[in-house]
């Protein structure tokens, strides 16, 4: 007599066809997924927790661990909440940079999901071509931010650094080179049979459900809702920005990868229309003394010779580049309690070394007023928020983070039951899951 | 004139709302614990506000706020965030909680989403949900002591899962 059991599999918390450390419990009935456990919190970092120990600047390098594909778009979202809180606007220059840098943070986001989940079907090349325009766009990132992940570009009143120059016409360049990617991508994926058979159909689930489960981001939207906060609560600049919001009508892993693709071309357009409306930067002729290094401008003014010091520039660390008086103006807001000095001030004369002090010492810093508030942003993944409660103090009380892909994670199982396991690849690759947001 | 959602609840719920403000633009409103129930099945079902979206659910804890200068009636709040996706509106909900009887109604029936939420805030506040189908730790494990996100849990406490004690 034959019979029948259910089985029991673990799936992860490492495993090499998950992109993150998740652990899935699964019962199957022969290939079928019946019931599926998940299990999350491998990669918690205490992220909430550690922000209410540090002063609100410091809390940048947290948030870009969040979402480590995109950390530009959490730096955003962390540095628009506290500015909320403080009531600041910044300059149209900065929300430009701020628009441009988390569009290509999203491109280079939804470049890693299609890609990765394209390898995990066999198309390597794919993903090797994607990683290529990946880098691309990661390089357009190092040279404005200095680095490639753990950025920590925005600052609460502005951007750390101006776009360096020449930087438009090397973005033009390497966007028309995504663009080829995506188009060489589009053609190897789209009319796949292979590809397409298996995201067809699989994984589908109601826009209701996903409601239910305040699941945001592609993920809805492949679902035929079209919500998304640039266009819902426009934030920064979005409001003047021409780009549509593409959606899906099955709801089904085919139409994910529609939408992160179509995605893709609309941020690529967001970024040309910036290029075209933003503001002119600083005008380097108007200098009326020398550039000096920023050890002798500090022992100039420390030995009290500042005869025309006002009007030097000072050549600074490269790291720094960028926040330099000729720039200040253009990327921070003019708030002397919350952003750091021009770098001349700082080394050139005492008001402004204090002011660089009043902001960096402990117990100093940015002293936001009694409040609460809670400020969206569209993230790769979907809505990004942060909650900030201020006792008034230089230290954050309470920072929550509302992250993306916590309720897609919710709802996966609904999308994994009735699917064969083979499935659970191309489904779970459609998530787009980053664990570090999602544990925190 | 058009009512904000804010002002439609203290139309209905008066009685039950104990502080509203619009700080910077959210507007916000303290409801008694009893009430979250009623409040939450009016938000949602009420045509005109129609708030689908449970987007997002925390807790903030008030022990020593402001270094203690700013008294606050009970230890926790639990915060809901609704949002409206027909309407396009938000509203923040606030719960005040207290330290001895942590217990607030799930609203798990109402919003899918909330189960998970209020999984986490059990985990990281060690606040009970009364009605919830599967309240257990979600971000920690289960042998963990204590809740992490409480102010009188020190931040650099170790247990022995997590490293060295000391």
């Amino acid at each position: 007599m034959t019979q029948t059991r259910e089985m029991m599999l673990n799936v992860g918390p490492s495993h090499p066809a998950m992109h993150g450390v998740i652990r899935m419990i699964m019962t199957l009935d022969g290939e079928k997924i019946k019931d599926v456990d998940i299990e999350i919190g491998y990669l918690h970092r205490c992220f909430e927790k550690m922000c209410e120990t540090v002063m609100y600047a410091q809390c940048f390098p947290y948030t870009d661990r969040l979402n480590y594909v995109s950390p530009l778009i959490n730096n955003v979202g962390f540095a628009l909440a506290v500015e909320k809180l403080l009531g600041i606007d910044i300059p149209e220059r900065a929300k430009y940079i701020r628009v441009i840098m988390s569009e290509i943070s999203r491109v280079t986001d939804h470049l890693t999901c299609v890609g990765a989940s394209a390898m995990e079907l066999g198309a390597m090349s794919v993903f090797l071509y994607m990683i290529k325009a990946r880098e691309f766009l990661w390089e357009l990132v190092e040279e404005i931010t200095g680095a490639r992940l753990t950025i920590s570009y925005v600052r609460v009143g502005g951007v750390k650094a101006d776009l360096t120059e020449g930087f438009v016409d090397k973005a033009f360049k390497k966007i028309a080179e995504v663009r080829k990617v995506l188009i060489e991508a589009d053609e190897l994926l789209t009319r796949n049979r292979i590809f397409f058979d298996r995201l067809k159909d699989v994984g589908t689930i109601s826009a209701k459900e996903l409601i239910s489960h305040g699941v945001t981001g592609p993920f809805l939207r492949a679902s035929g809702v079209a919500y998304d906060v640039r266009k819902a609560n426009p934030y920064l600049i979005y409001d003047k920005l021409d780009f549509e919001v593409p959606t899906g009508t099955q709801g089904d892993n085919l139409d994910r990868y529609f939408v992160r693709m179509a995605e893709m071309e609309q941020s690529l357009r967001i970024i040309e229309q910036c290029f075209q409306q933003m503001p002119d930067g600083p005008v380097t002729a108007d200098l009326t003394g020398e550039i000096i290094p920023a050890a002798e401008m500090v022992d100039k003014a420390k030995m009290g010779k500042t005869e025309g010091l006002l009007g030097d520039e000072v050549n600074c660390d490269p790291t720094l580049q960028g926040s330099t008086r000729k720039y200040h103006e253009a990327v921070y807001a003019n708030r002397k309690d919350v952003v750091l000095p021009a770098k001349e001030d700082t080394y050139g004369n005492i008001e402004g070394l204090m002011n660089h002090f009043k902001l960096v010492m402990y117990g100093h810093g940015i002293r936001p007023p009694v409040g609460e508030v809670y400020l969206p942003v569209e993230g790769a993944n979907g809505e990004l928020g942060f909650y900030i409660v201020s006792d008034g103090r230089d230290y954050p009380w309470r920072v929550r983070c509302h992250p993306p892909c916590f309720p897609i994670m919710a709802v996966l199982p609904k999308c994994l039951i009735g699917d064969m396991m083979a499935d659970l690849v191309p489904t779970f690759g459609s998530v787009n899951m980053i664990a570090g947001e999602l544990d925190r | 004139m058009l009512m904000t959602p804010l002002q439609k609840l203290q139309e209905q719920f008066s009685s039950q709302i104990t502080e509203t403000h619009a700080f910077r633009g959210d507007e916000t409103a303290v409801i008694r614990p009893e009430a979250l129930k009623a409040v939450a099945q009016f938000l949602k079902e009420t045509p005109e506000l129609d708030f689908n979206f449970l987007m997002d659910l925390s807790a903030v804890d008030y022990l020593f706020f402001a270094g203690g200068r700013i008294q606050k009636p009970f230890r926790f709040e639990v915060v809901y965030h609704f949002y409206s996706l027909k309407h396009n509106y938000r509203i923040r909900i606030k719960v005040p909680v207290d330290e001895k009887q942590a217990e607030v109604d799930s609203l798990c029936d109402l919003w899918a989403s909330a189960n998970w939420y209020e999984r986490e805030v059990w985990d990281m506040f060690g606040i009970k949900f009364k009605g919830h189908p599967n309240l257990k730790r979600i971000l920690m494990y289960e042998e963990f002591q204590g809740h992490p996100l409480r102010k009188d849990y020190p931040y650099n406490k170790r247990q022995p899962l997590i490293g060295p004690t000391y």
